[in-house]
């Protein structure tokens, strides 16, 4: 399975926020749907969640107020009692099932080709995502194979994870579950390979990269 | 300050008492997980902004939720300290950001699984908490201040931007 790993993976701060659980839910998807497809990054969280735990366990306590115990126990057969949710599953078709992974599958509310795409220009077709979050895009893009993808115009980040297919960025090629983080500095014009149609999540205006040295920081001694 | 005991130095331990509540409905071993952690999780919820009274109400939420889950722990996977900050981290998101917590399906036949010589590679189990939480502590206090400030401070970018001095890209 080691050739289906992805090579670019989230920064790593963006993967601290997510374990924090302060990053926006749009580039939570992105983190999550790739997680599916990055056993790396999926052992990664487990450890930025166990520093979690550390820390929250080190915290000083703070007292409840009295009785609150005794409410909690009286609460608990409230909950034995209450009916577990089942969660709907809903049914896609194969090309769906394959290409997206969940979290994400559970945000197009509907199959691949079912879904009201918008063209943009000759070779680019888009499907805005309505997920929560304050100033921050996501949507689905399909780029026809060997056609460039959109321009990257905006002042914000832009993060691109690779469903199917692969596109080309300078020397590097992007392939399924691959990661792509642009800001506007980086003057790039990504092509999809000739091979086939690339279909990507990209998530727009997600978070910054400001916390730089607490990335590299818990680099240096997590990895115990 | 309260002190705090070492791991190993109560008849069970945390680990222990989830799968003691997991096994047969023991409201003693509930009563215990309750007196360490719910205090923890109200000043983690308190630290990241929650009033005095929202920070309880969550932290009984979350308590009740290691009851109804608990057979679900597996120590395993995460120690009893990991698996309720998680339960804690989510609850907040749902509860005071509005928000949901996106996370991948083990079971999703999309999944790609770990190659068998990564699976067997070290577990994030309750003993390492204890040994982060020891490196953690070695660090310069500026250091693990930084790291703290990442788990336990929920800034939107612009107070992000505005905190650092750096433009806040819009
Ligand atoms: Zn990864």
């Amino acid at each position: 399975m080691a050739d289906d790993s992805p090579a670019f993976h989230p920064d790593p701060e963006v993967m601290l926020a997510y374990a924090a659980g302060t990053l926006d839910e749009a580039s939570s998807v992105l983190v999550a749907t790739h997680m599916a497809l990055c056993p790396r990054c999926r052992r990664e969280s487990a450890r930025l969640d166990a520093v979690g735990g550390a820390l929250a366990d080190g915290l000083e306590p703070v007292p409840l107020s009295a009785g609150a115990l005794e409410a909690t126990l009286a609460r608990l057969e409230d909950h034995d009692q209450a009916a577990s949710l089942a969660p709907t599953e809903a049914c896609h078709d194969h090309a769906t099932l394959h290409s997206v992974p969940e979290p994400l599958r559970s945000y197009l509310g509907g199959d691949l080709s079912a879904l009201p795409w918008r063209w943009r220009g000759f070779a680019v077709r888009e499907m805005p995502l309505d997920i929560a979050g304050g100033g921050v895009r996501a949507s689905l893009i399909r780029v026809r194979a060997g056609a460039a993808l959109p321009a990257h115009t905006h002042t914000g980040v832009e993060t691109t994870l690779v469903l199917s297919g692969a596109f080309q960025d300078g020397d590097s090629r992007f392939g399924r579950g691959d990661v792509a983080t642009a800001t506007h500095s980086i003057d790039h014009r990504p092509v999809a390979t000739p091979e086939a149609e690339c279909l990507c999540f990209a998530v727009i205006d997600g978070p910054l990269r400001l916390t730089g040295p607490v990335g590299r920081l818990l680099n240096r001694f997590v990895r115990m | 300050m309260q002190s705090i005991s070492p791991p190993g130095t109560t008849a069970r331990s945390h680990d222990a008492l989830i799968e003691a509540i997991a096994a047969s409905g023991d409201r003693s071993a509930f009563a215990e997980l309750f007196a360490h952690f719910a205090p923890r999780l109200k000043a983690y919820l308190l630290r990241l902004g929650a009033d005095a009274a929202t920070a309880e109400e969550i932290a009984q939420e979350v308590m009740l939720t290691v009851w109804r889950k608990a057979a679900s722990f597996d120590r395993s996977q995460a120690g009893a300290g990991t698996w309720i900050f998680t339960i804690a981290r989510n609850r907040r998101i749902d509860r005071l950001r509005r928000e949901r917590r996106p996370e991948f399906d083990p079971s999703d036949p999309a999944l790609v699984p770990a190659a068998p010589a990564e699976a067997d590679q070290t577990v994030w189990t309750g003993q390492v908490e204890g040994r982060l939480r020891i490196a953690i502590d070695a660090l310069p206090p500026e250091q693990s201040d930084l790291i703290r400030r990442a788990y336990f401070e929920d800034l939107s970018h612009r107070e992000i931007a505005e905190q650092s001095g750096l433009p806040s890209g819009r």
